[in-house]
């Protein structure tokens, strides 16, 4: 059996999955201020002990970097003098979560040319005055990046050597070819806020752990990353910014699971906001170009989600539209089926039959038919957005607030499997292991092609795959532009199921 | 004259990725580079070309090499002032003005850079009027002004002095270095007189990147139509409008190739590209060639979308808008028409703009 949790702003979800992936038992339970609180509410509603592994997908480091804080002040140690030297590391941060952020920032001798020719030699000297004056700073989180190491880590790797030898096992090194791609900027800032948030993960992880040895859980406990896959508590101690967008991934991994289906659109409504997104091939369909996360550029790959202003704690206006507003988790309080005085989509559903939520004694007045209709073509059109063809496209829908769904014009096949209110946390349960590559190739193609499968194999199967189970699920390959000769980007990603055993080990 | 201050570049930015025509290179880094060289050496002045003094000596200052590299191998800061220096040099008298080579891409704020470290004013115009591959397909070859001598440096400090016996073959040349020394070069060539500016340039055409990119930020702000606002400012034909359902790229002849099908509900259309988009067709019908400009934008943010990032799925609006005259000229094809890029098919001038 195993135990999938969803640690949300407003609840934390869990789920109880059996060896045949059959959802035995689901809680919803309040999300506390220290996280962990809702995490052992959520352990002890299901009441389950023999388990062998526990997944937890959580938006707390995430909401660290938007509200600027609990983060810890880092140096920034960039390699690839004399390139680079005109824009240094946090150049285009926001002035409020640099003011945070900032310890110190280095621009040093190393790094590579696209095709992994040294830019310059690196300097152990330079490195080991660098070290001085962190030490002398008092800085614990360091950020190392360097121009194109996720073509050649080799000025990275020798570097973290230097500066770890120098500074101790008490200073976090965060390195930036184990974090991000191609896009120096991008890439380092991810490292930067990965470092900032290295504290908080040793934190809330340990946190996690306490939650299940008080719930009396000895199984391995393991983070959802932003693609959907997972890491061990060792990885995500390390790795706290690979959590980033795993709040949408296992949503729509988890519909995905529940309907049996793999390529669908996915609605997920919540209390506040809907969420749609497309699965392709059991995944997410990945926004292209850079993401802006609490206003700093990176480069990680997340969800492509189109966001809409409606959840079941919608508010309804007097002309019958749905928020954007909402009650939010107040909707116990103030939804009208539950004596409150304000009038919610909620509200609407009870009226409709359509959810039997609280006492439908309250709205037998209320007017339903023309504002669910509306919220319904509100919802289809967010769809109709998404969607890539005019292929017919089957509607999963998820979410506590999903209730509100009964049909979507225009979508023929429009579902709402069993276990919808937890599909974010059924999503974090069946998470599978992955590895991959994205950097720049030359030579024939066939050739990097399969130099690039196989490195991609070989990540996942490190990451605790199961020899044998690992299949490549996304190939992607962009020749550079104005450059001639046969230099290509290849991104290749491969997933594999979890092997316990390989953990264990 | 008027100033270019650090709160334009967002909305130039915007505009010179539109102008770009799908190529031109991520105009981000370009205008981080401008923002901080404002930042340490004050605002650029910006002078109309009919400011310029006959005698100026007007240089063009550029970037030369694979944009995917400058997104993760940054300049060091030195090399626009290294160029200019090193042609200095074998011209024997002093650069008056800075002017962008192109205005699509990063090369139209690279200049911004340029001339707030250098202390010159900068002219508002550029040598193409869009963005185009190699350093010859500009104005002044048509006028016979030579490219060379011609000034590339890396970021390691090597800087070069090109001499050739064409402009093309200072490209090829140039090319080949580029290549050795990392992918990314800083170039100064195609020096023109003020007096030859009329000629060599298109005017206006930084005020035009800004104003484009004012226009699409309004209209978003308003949720209008940033496609509406761009077509206005352009002057430019809406030629088709739906989602991206199927991309091929290929590598030949050492450039990326690429086609592009887009469906709606009205038809489809073939969109064929290089570093740039170069030609658009429906049902085999030539509906806008190179050198007129053929910008692709998403059809909800009027954000540009290079080739680069064009995707199965994208909702995007294909937009045609007519290049200047001069290109449209036997001669003027002849170095940027659709049969220099491989096509096999004749120029058809786009309506709009009278020629």
């Amino acid at each position: 059996m195993r135990i999938g949790i969803d640690v949300g702003g407003t609840n934390t979800d869990a789920a109880l999955i059996d060896d045949d992936g059959k959802v035995l038992a689901t809680v919803k339970s309040p999300t506390t201020h220290d996280v962990t609180g809702g995490v052992a509410a959520a352990l002890a509603g299901l009441g389950a002990t023999e388990v062998t592994a526990v997944m937890i997908g959580t938006t707390h480091f995430v909401n660290a970097l938007v509200e600027a804080a609990r983060l810890e002040p880092v140096a920034a140690v960039r390699l690839g003098l004399p390139a680079t030297a005109a824009l240094p590391p946090l150049v285009d941060w926001p002035v409020r979560l640099r003011e945070v952020v900032e310890g110190a920032t280095y621009l040093c001798h190393g790094g590579h040319e696209y095709d992994g020719a040294p830019i310059s030699d690196l300097d152990p000297g330079e490195l080991r005055k660098v070290a001085a004056d962190i030490r002398r700073r008092g800085l614990r989180s360091v950020a190392i990046s360097s121009v194109f190491s996720p073509v050649s880590a080799g000025s990275e790797v020798e570097a973290a050597k230097i500066l770890a030898a120098e500074l101790g096992p008490g200073v976090h090194l965060s390195v930036s070819s184990e974090i991000g791609r191609v896009g120096l900027l991008a890439r380092e800032n991810a490292t930067i806020v990965n470092a900032a948030l290295s504290r908080l993960a040793e934190r809330t992880v340990e946190a996690f752990g306490q939650a299940l040895r008080v719930a009396g859980i000895d199984a391995p406990l393991f983070l959802s990353q932003n693609d959907g896959t997972l890491m061990d508590v060792a990885h995500a101690r390390r790795y706290p910014v690979l959590t980033f967008a795993s709040g949408p991934t296992n949503s729509m991994r988890g519909a995905a699971y529940l309907s049996g289906l793999s390529d669908c659109a996915v609605v997920d409504i919540g209390g506040t906001t809907t969420d749609v997104g497309i699965l392709a091939g059991g995944f997410p369909r990945e926004a292209a170009g850079e993401a802006l996360v609490a206003e700093v550029r990176t480069n990680f790959r997340i969800p492509d989600v189109l966001s809409i202003g409606i959840g079941g704690g919608s508010i309804i206006s007097s002309d019958g539209t749905a928020g954007p507003r909402s009650v939010g988790y107040r909707l116990t309080e103030q939804a009208l089926v539950f004596g409150g005085s304000t009038l919610t989509a909620t509200d609407l559903a009870v009226a409709a039959g359509r959810a039997a939520i609280g006492d439908p004694g309250h709205v037998s007045e209320v007017s339903y038919a023309g504002p669910l209709k509306d919220i319904e073509a509100r919802v289809a059109e967010a769809v109709d957005r998404m969607r890539t063809s005019s292929a017919p496209l089957p509607v999963v829908l998820v979410g506590g607030g999903s209730i509100l769904i009964d049909t979507l014009p225009g979508f023929t096949d429009v579902r709402r499997p069993d276990h919808f209110e937890v599909a974010n946390a059924v999503g974090a349960a069946i998470a599978q292991v992955g590895g991959e590559v994205d950097r720049v190739f030359s030579g024939p193609r066939e050739a990097v092609l399969q130099e690039a499968k196989d490195e991609a194999t070989g990540r996942a199967e490190r990451a605790g795959a199961r020899t044998g189970s690992v299949r490549i699920v996304d190939v992607e390959e962009i020749p550079l532009a104005y450059l001639p000769g046969d230099a290509t980007r290849i991104r290749v990603k491969a997933v594999g199921d979890l092997d316990l055993e390989k953990i264990n080990a | 004259m008027r100033e270019i201050t650090e709160d334009l570049l967002d909305d130039m930015a915007r505009g010179a990725g539109i102008l770009g025509t799908g190529g031109g290179g991520d105009p981000y880094v370009g205008k981080l580079l401008a923002r901080e060289a404002i930042r340490r050496h004050g605002p650029v002045p910006l002078y109309s070309i009919d400011e310029v003094p006959a005698d100026a000596t007007v240089v063009p200052i550029s970037t030369m090499g694979a944009p995917t590299v400058m997104l993760e191998k940054l300049p060091a800061g030195t090399e626009e002032l290294a160029v200019l220096r090193a042609l200095e040099a074998v011209i024997g008298r002093p650069a008056t003005h800075i002017v962008p080579i192109e205005i699509g891409g990063m090369n139209s704020l690279i200049p911004i850079a340029a001339a707030a470290q250098a202390g010159l004013p900068l002219v508002d115009g550029d040598a193409m009027g869009r963005a185009f591959p190699e350093a010859q397909m500009v104005l002044p070859t048509l006028m016979g002004v030579r490219n060379t001598p011609m000034a590339l440096a890396d970021d390691k400090g090597n800087t070069l002095v090109v001499d050739a016996v064409s402009n093309h073959w200072a490209e090829k040349i140039a090319r080949a270095a580029c290549v050795r020394m990392g992918c990314q070069l800083s170039s100064a060539d195609t020096v023109l007189r003020g007096s030859q500016l009329r000629d060599g340039l298109v005017p206006a055409t930084l005020t035009l990147a800004e104003d484009l990119g004012r226009a699409v930020r309004l209209a978003r702000a308003a949720h209008s139509s940033p496609v509406g606002a761009a077509l206005a400012v352009l002057d430019g034909t809406e030629l088709f409008a739906g989602k991206v359902v199927d991309v091929e790229r290929r590598t030949t002849g050492g450039f990326a190739r690429g086609t592009a099908r887009l469906e709606s509900s009205h038809g489809a259309l073939e969109l064929s590209f290089q570093n740039e988009h170069l030609l658009a067709s429906r049902g085999g019908r030539t509906v806008a060639t190179t050198p007129d400009l053929i910008c692709v934008l998403d059809t909800e943010s009027g954000e540009p979308v290079t080739t680069e990032a064009l995707r199965y799925g994208l909702r995007v609006t294909v937009i045609g808008a007519p290049c200047d005259p001069r290109w449209r000229t036997p001669e003027g094809l002849e170095l940027a028409g659709p049969r220099y890029f491989g096509y096999d098919c004749d120029y058809e001038p786009l309506a709009g703009r009278p020629s």
